[in-house]
């Protein structure tokens, strides 16, 4: 599997490699040495949007399915939020308690993604991108003009996460912890299910759906069930999205939106969970602060910039860099091995570089 | 490219550290401008608006320089949080100018609530409700609001052009809300009457009125249209299209310079529109002449002449300075002495006096103004009268204007 060598080709021998552990004990400090801004709306949004780019990552990656509508899903579970919990505005706002509001809002969302799944699922490459943009299209425009539900152009605001355990959770280190746990929790399932029998068969639906249809797998039924799981991703990410935001209207689902979560996941890389993660780092850095670098009616072509030069150079995004980088490294490594009679070539090693 | 990301990461860290190690007697202010989006030429055309007071001020006020620090959103509330947190948060200013459109501004508000210590000032965005229901103490409007443009033209509608029924074209949002309400209040208070299936709501952005035009009753005596841009272009193309011939009342951005200034048969179409708006193009008055001057000196590739978006950074960018001088640059109270002396700040502007009521929103001077054909062949918005100091309660004491209630599609009801 070539997912366990992303880390280490010895990541079966010894367990954990020590760069996650180092990525784990940063990840897990660094409230501590930043300021607030760059823990909520550096180190925060970045996780969530991550998190909603992994679960396209997950279909486009393992499924080969490239589905334009996971933040519609995220944005159904959010508005679901607003409306079945509190909200300033005046509109819907039943008040039901979080616990219930949240699973409910992570269920409307699965089943939306799997009802998008029903719908693409007999349709591959460009075909699924057009499905499920005219339903993440049609989405944006519905919640936009439907005002007894969705409250139209102004959408909801004043939504806020629960207190728990004498926490606010809107404030910055507590709500960061939160999405850090939900992310890596989510990357685990994504990890886990790649590698479970289930994950296998998506793969293998992936490389040849005709293959794995005469070996009686239930093509079909696969690829709906993975849209099913990445559905609660993206949804459990847009729970989070809102109390992140604090709001939602139609603005936060739109179109361009809906693009900058598939540049997140491809400038990322869709070939590994830590792809998205990548990603969105990249994305939300520059958003934040390209209008820094350069006058202020030029930064959105740097961000253009960035992202053309990533894709050009490595059409893997910037896992397909880190890759090659580990490659020149090893190849050299293995050239002196070999210098001292030493073989210790990995045969599989040069695969994952070929696989699309 | 590592190395290229890595020079990024550099530079950003090394701006998240400068930022603890600025000099005292520099004041940090924020812009936030829609500089993304349907509304990027305006949002860069509201930034003019923002040099140009500091440039007359020397980029300088109560003795300290002033670092300006722009921020971007897309007209979308979230981004304009986004943005705003960040000029505060991160890049650690004091003072912000903006946002631009009516559901920014309600975010913005809300967001001044969780940062006391940072003064707040509207830039053009023109919702009743940022200053008028739950107000933040420290956002403040020296620009009026959507209600306020429009005085003077639902009585000038009823008494000298005559009309009785109208009906209402306008985008589907909070700031056509409080335009339409702003309208429409005078005129049905006097008796004219605007039926709730002859009201049309479409999208920002709607390309198509046929549907619309279709609908549109012919017993009404004018239409009300408060569409912006291009949307205003594009209905009244297929208005005169569609033979429609009814004459038309105007929002405050629905003939400005960029509809007026367009080709073909709307031209003469929209010949004697009344609007009003809290600037008007050819007022001849030697403070809004000077004002037009600088602009078109300061900014050769500017509009022809500047925008009420220029005209409302502008003002508020000048109050903020304005208040700086009056504390001596001096914010070491986290701008309590500041937002004291906005609140009791009274200035000249270019389109005449300004100055706040309780609720920190401006009470100033609104335009009524008619197309007419200039001589020398152009459409240009002649100034009918000046209406002086109008207020967001339209002079009413504040509990009783509450009782209209939240401006809304269906508020005033007019039946």
């Amino acid at each position: 599997m070539r997912e366990q060598r992303w880390f280490s080709n010895s990541w079966s021998d010894s367990g954990i490699h020590p760069g996650v552990i180092v990525v784990a004990v940063f990840l897990i400090a660094y409230p501590w040495f930043t300021s607030d801004f760059f823990t909520f709306q550096i180190g925060a949004y970045s996780l969530i949007l991550a998190t909603i780019a992994l679960s396209l990552m997950m279909l486009a990656g393992y499924g080969g399915m490239i589905s334009l509508a996971q933040l519609t899903a995220a944005g159904l579970a959010g508005y679901t939020v607003a409306i079945l919990g509190e909200n300033s505005v005046g509109v819907m706002g039943l008040g039901w308690p979080w616990w219930l509001t949240v699973i409910i809002a992570i269920s409307f969302a699965a089943v939306f993604s799997s009802f998008v799944g029903a719908i693409s699922v007999r349709t591959e490459g460009i075909y699924t991108i057009m499905i499920t943009l005219a339903i993440a299209v049609a989405f944006f425009f519905f919640v936009r003009q439907n005002y007894v539900i969705f409250n139209g152009f102004t959408g909801f605001a004043g939504v806020e996460p629960p207190t728990l355990f004498g926490i606010y959770w809107r404030n910055p280190t507590p709500f960061y912890y939160l999405t850090l746990v939900i992310a890596a929790l989510s990357m685990a399932a994504v990890f886990y299910i790649s590698r479970s029998t289930f994950g296998l068969s998506l793969q293998a639906i992936r490389d040849n759906p005709r293959r794995m249809r005469s070996l009686g797998f239930n093509v079909p039924f696969h690829r709906i069930f993975a849209y099913f799981l990445s559905g609660i991703i993206a949804g459990t990410a847009g729970v989070l999205l809102v109390w992140f935001n604090g709001r939602i209207s139609p603005g936060s689902i739109g179109v361009d939106v809906v693009i900058d979560i598939l540049v997140i996941a491809v400038v990322g890389g869709l070939r590994h969970p830590i792809g998205p993660f990548l990603g969105a780092i990249a994305f939300v850095l520059l958003e934040n602060f390209a209008i820094d670098l350069i006058d202020r009616e030029r930064f959105n072509t740097v961000i253009g910039l960035a992202f053309l030069l990533i894709v050009l150079f490595s059409p893997d995004g910037m896992l397909g860099l880190w890759h090659r980088l580990r490659n020149k490294f090893r190849t050299a490594r293995e050239n002196r091995l070999a210098m001292n009679g030493v073989n210790k070539i990995d045969p599989h090693s040069q695969e994952s570089f070929d696989n699309p | 490219m590592l190395k290229t990301l890595k020079k990024l990461f550099l530079v950003v860290a090394l701006i998240a550290f400068s930022t603890g190690a600025m000099a005292q007697d520099t004041i940090k202010m924020g812009a936030l401008a829609t500089l993304e989006g349907a509304f990027a030429v305006l949002g860069e055309d509201s930034l003019r608006g923002v040099q140009m007071a500091l440039a007359e001020f020397g980029n300088s006020a109560g003795g300290k320089n002033i670092e300006l620090i722009t921020g971007s959103s897309d007209a979308s509330p979230d981004s304009a949080i986004r943005a705003a947190r960040k000029l505060v948060e991160q890049d650690g200013i004091q003072v912000l100018v903006g946002p631009l459109s009516g559901s920014e501004g309600l975010a913005i508000k809300d967001y001044a609530k969780t940062q006391p210590n940072v003064t707040f000032l509207n830039g053009s965005s023109a919702a009743q409700d940022t200053t008028l229901r739950e107000s933040a103490e420290n956002f403040f409007r020296f620009s009026t609001e959507g209600a306020q443009w429009m005085a003077g033209l639902g009585e000038y509608a009823y008494n000298e052009k005559g009309y009785r029924t109208v009906a209402v074209l306008a985008e589907d949002y909070s700031f056509p809300y409080t335009q339409v309400f702003g309208f429409l209040e005078p005129f049905c208070r006097l008796g004219g009457k605007a039926p709730l299936d002859a009201r049309f709501w479409v999208p920002i952005g709607n390309k198509d009125y046929s549907s619309v035009i279709a609908a549109l009753p012919d017993d009404v005596d004018a239409i009300y249209v408060a569409l912006g841009g291009a949307d205003a272009i594009n209905f009244l193309t297929q208005y005169e299209q569609a033979g429609g011939d009814a004459p038309l009342i105007a929002g405050s951005i629905t003939v400005d310079q960029s509809v007026l200034g367009s080709k073909g048969p709307t031209r003469k179409f929209v010949v004697g529109t009344p609007s009003a708006g809290p600037i008007s193009d050819t007022w001849d008055n030697p403070n809004w002449n000077a004002f037009v001057a600088a602009y078109q000196e300061q900014f050769p590739d500017g509009f022809p002449s500047p925008s009420l978006f220029a005209h409302a950074y502008y003002i508020n960018t000048k109050a903020a300075l304005l208040g700086l001088e009056a504390v001596g640059g001096d914010l070491s109270d986290g701008g309590a002495a500041l937002r004291a002396a906005l609140s009791a700040l009274e200035f000249d502007t270019p389109t005449g006096m300004v100055k706040l009521d309780e609720r920190r929103n401006a009470i100033a001077d609104i335009f009524l103004t008619e197309v007419i054909e200039g001589p020398d062949g152009n459409l240009v918005n002649k100034t009918i009268s000046v209406t002086k100091g109008v207020s967001q309660t339209f002079g009413l004491p504040y509990d009783e204007f509450l009782k209209y209630g939240q401006v809304s599609r269906e508020n005033p009801s007019c039946e």
